[in-house]
């Protein structure tokens, strides 16, 4: 890809800073950009994140693993080049690696998104020259509407479900989208109940000062009790019988991106589809892309083939950075960061 | 508009009958009936056909989108629904509109047909201009022709019973054949007079599910008519006022496509409407179907189509005779009537369906495997006193058919879904052995479970060798038992034989593509009528 960064077996490496980025096997030193299980993996010597994040890498990553923190923007040397992270907005403690050797600057975008989100630190532009970026819905058919909009939409749908007696089951994925549409919610409307998935996460928003209303774990509900004015927040693979059976009248959504195509949301037989992402759409892709003012593009994660065409039809040097390990995404409805 | 879109999403967006029955029924008592009259057409699926052609769309959209030829193809390939695309694509609107649903319809969708493109470009842009996502996208799949919504008409039927208290019944038969969609036709769907008028119209047909299960538990076999199971055209012969009305199943006005059955009708006394199976006939026996289906295209037939594929109609049931409508009579006196309708008659053309006489279920056992070499798929089970009814209900008429013939295969191709299967790999083309080689035979959408679908989808994503657009030619590795209710030479298929129904029947993980069958095994189970 570049002489600063390089892909390899175990992930994006930065040669001369010895270091890798969310690598996918154990190394020496990881730097990762966010605490998505697909991005932030056991088994390596040292871990490096923004403070933000730290809590939930520690989440994930257990005890004992060695985790260092960086401020957005602090600058730190590793042997020759300058390291540093930028917020990306997509989760909390998201973050773009900075890399900078003589005069030549590198960013690797990790997940992230531009829609507002009061869970995390909005985006950063960065100007780099090369910069490479994630593509997981990097097709033009991918728009997302207001955020607004769609809070206003979740709370509705609420409220309707309220008056027919039925609980409202919302499928979020745990870490990042949970707690954003948590804090989306109106909760005058009735009690706000979460999966134990997600509420393990929850203490770590509000420490980090997120404000999010009161959430009550699901397992802490006796078993009698009317839940019928309740939403429940649940990752997608609470969605079976045998899980739900606490709520025998229910209606169940699912908030993703992906809910965007029709397809998926029959496919997955949900009453409603609520289309929030906390990646890009097309339209910021491109327009993170364009600001970088990068002559040098490579494209991770979804469509990237397609994004990388586009991109050299505008007169970008793009390429797609494969990674082996991550089969081709389209479209599967339930990929694990939506 | 709006109302229709709305209701299309809610009748989308659920699983539920009664939510859908629900939407219906408050739809219909808000919009005013020139609106509900077309409502109710597309939803009982009479849809327009295609208006503009597909490829005119995609470049109207690409160019408002600014998105090039191909991203819209990579976009399509990934939804899997041209009119989704194309309403995930196109830019916000710059205005709204007001206009009511018939409007659209009447003045802007129908003008569409036969007018000139730069017309339909201007028609259509100025449409999307003006319509949100949801609007846009009903639109689309009424100018594409691909408008359905998970509604069955006994559900749209329901609601419009429910809605305006007349029976169920009544409203299907005043849906059946032909009416022009306007407010005083919706006014009569719904009125308290019953008496209609029109002679061309139909009775809704009596539909039967698959036996499953031991017959015995049908109690005594006396109680039943056995009537072969036939493979041809489920038809309605009606002949009123000296005129001949052929209708097939799906309510399409068929009577000059099959000119010989209007000619051996119209010796039928006014007053009668008959039900019976559309066959293309032998000697002694029916031909095979895809001799029908050379027919079937066609809105008039040639003298050579006529004597290579001439077509009787099997009788089995009378519906009206001199003018009244016997529906509600045993089946026993139906059958009856007709036995002595059809007895004068001279020209053999229409004639009766014959009784299986089998004095027990076991006896009936037996006498099923002669299907095959009959041409016919099996039995129909009649209870004696049964009434006709509307629709496809369970009880008093079963098909029982035979078993499928099965033979185990390779997957060699696979091509992305449409609709709720749209961006997994569901469809498949299957091949058998020849020699070193394999000769692809059948494709085949169904018979998976959904975490099969994931499983294969994901070996066809590894294991692709080459992609031809959206179809992959994958590692012929995967083998899969195929089932098909029958199978006949064929010049047109490289495998030379054709197979009908192809499906799934499962996936036989414990079998090796060498372990799949030969083509010779599969010609082998041609049966030799000649």
């Amino acid at each position: 890809m570049d002489d600063i960064i390089q892909m390899t077996q175990k992930g994006l490496y930065c040669t001369e800073g010895d270091f890798y980025i969310d690598p996918w096997q154990p190394v020496k030193k990881a730097v990762i950009t966010h605490a998505h299980a697909d991005h932030a993996r056991w088994g390596s010597q040292s871990y490096l994140c923004a403070c933000e994040g730290k809590n939930i890498l520690r989440a994930r990553l257990g005890n004992h693993a060695a985790i260092e923190t960086l401020n957005y923007g602090e600058l730190k040397r590793v042997n020759g080049v300058v390291l540093s992270l930028h917020p990306a907005g997509h989760i909390l403690g998201s973050a773009q690696v900075r890399i900078e050797r003589f005069g030549q600057v590198v960013v690797v975008s990790g997940d992230y998104k531009t829609a507002p989100d009061p869970t995390c630190t909005p985006l950063e532009p960065l100007r780099c020259h090369v910069f490479i970026t994630e593509s997981t819905f990097g097709l033009p058919i991918f728009h997302w509407p207001d955020t607004e909009d769609v809070f206003s939409d979740i709370n509705a749908w609420w409220r309707r479900n309220q008056e027919e007696g039925r609980t409202s089951i919302l499928f979020a994925y745990a870490l990042g989208k949970a707690q954003r549409i948590i804090a989306g919610l109106d909760a005058n409307i009735g009690p706000i109940l979460t999966h134990g998935a997600i509420e393990n996460f929850n203490p770590c928003y509000r420490n980090a000062g997120v404000n999010l209303p009161p959430t009550l774990h699901v397992g802490k509900v006796e078993d009698k009790q009317d839940l019928t004015k309740a939403l429940v927040i649940a990752p997608p693979s609470a969605d079976n019988p045998n899980w739900m059976r606490k709520f025998p009248n229910r209606a169940r959504a699912f908030a993703s991106g992906w809910m965007r195509i029709r397809g998926n949301r029959r496919r997955r037989s949900v009453d409603r589809g609520f289309v929030i992402s906390d990646h890009s759409d097309w339209d910021g892709l491109v327009q993170t892309i364009s600001a970088t003012a990068a002559e040098k593009i490579g494209v991770t994660h979804g469509y990237a083939a397609e994004m990388a065409r586009w991109l050299r039809g505008k007169g970008y040097q793009a390429e797609v950075i494969s990674s082996d390990l991550r089969e081709e995404k389209a479209n599967t409805g339930g990929a694990a960061t939506s | 508009m709006k109302a229709f879109a709305d209701l299309y999403r809610q009748l989308d967006e659920t699983t539920s009958t009664n939510r859908k029955i629900d939407a219906m029924v408050n739809y219909f008592q808000t919009v005013p009936p020139e609106d509900a009259i077309w409502s109710v057409r597309f939803l009982i699926g009479r849809k327009p056909r295609q208006v503009v052609p597909t490829r005119k769309l995609m470049e109207w959209a690409s160019e408002l989108a600014g998105v090039p030829d191909w991203l819209f193809e990579a976009s399509y390939d990934v939804v899997g629904d041209l009119a989704e695309t194309i309403t995930l694509l196109l830019p916000k609107p710059t205005g709204s509109s007001t206009r009511p649903f018939h409007r659209w319809v009447e003045k802007h969708l129908l003008p569409l047909r036969g007018a000139d493109l730069d017309v339909q470009k201007k028609v259509v842009c100025a449409a999307w201009s003006q319509m949100d996502d949801g609007q846009r996208f009903v639109w689309n799949k009424l100018i594409t022709g691909g408008f359905r919504v998970g509604v069955s008409q006994r559900l749209v039927v329901r609601a419009l019973s429910r809605y305006s208290a007349i029976d169920a019944a009544t409203i299907s038969h005043r849906l059946m054949g032909e009416w022009a969609p306007t407010a005083d036709y919706y006014e009569q769907i719904l009125s308290q007079d019953t008496q209609d008028a029109d002679i061309s119209r139909p009775y809704p047909f009596y539909l039967c599910y698959p036996l499953v299960g031991d017959p015995e538990s049908l109690g005594p076999v006396d109680d039943w008519q056995i009537e072969w199971k036939w493979d041809g055209i489920r038809g309605q012969v009606i002949k009123r006022d000296g005129q001949v009305f052929i209708w097939s199943r799906g309510e399409e006005l068929v009577t000059d496509k099959y000119p010989e059955l209007k000619q051996a009708a119209v010796s039928l006394p006014d007053g009668t409407v008959i039900d019976g199976e559309i066959l293309p006939w032998g000697k002694d026996r029916p031909l095979p179907f895809s001799e029908l289906q050379r027919r079937i295209g066609r809105k008039t037939v040639g003298k050579k189509l006529l004597l290579d594929v001439p077509v009787v109609l099997l009788a089995y049931d009378l519906l009206e005779a001199e003018g009244r409508d016997i529906r509600s009579i045993s089946f026993e006196r139906r059958r009856a009537a007709l036995s002595e309708l059809l007895a004068p008659l001279s020209d053999n053309r229409i004639r009766i369906s014959p009784a299986v006489l089998g004095k027990t279920w076991q006896h009936l056992v037996t006498l099923q495997r002669e299907s095959r070499s009959r041409g016919v798929e099996g039995f129909m089970l009649k209870r004696c006193d049964s009434m006709y009814e509307v629709g496809r209900r369970r009880g008093n008429w079963w098909k029982w058919k035979i078993d499928p013939l099965t033979v185990d295969a390779v997957m060699i191709y696979a091509q992305r879904g449409h609709g709720r299967r749209a961006g997994l790999y569901t469809d498949y083309t299957f091949a058998v052995r020849q020699g070193d080689s394999l000769v692809p035979f059948a494709k085949a959408y169904s018979g998976l479970s959904d975490a099969e679908i994931r499983q294969v989808d994901r070996f066809v994503q590894r294991n692709t060798l080459e992609r031809f657009g959206p179809v992959r030619a994958v590692s012929p590795q995967l083998v899969f038992e195929i089932a098909f209710d029958g199978i006949q030479k064929s010049k047109r298929h490289k495998s030379g034989i054709a197979v009908r129904f192809p499906r799934i029947a499962r996936w036989r993980q414990d079998k090796t593509a060498e372990e799949a069958d030969t083509i010779e095994a599969l010609k082998a189970l041609v049966p030799n009528l000649q």
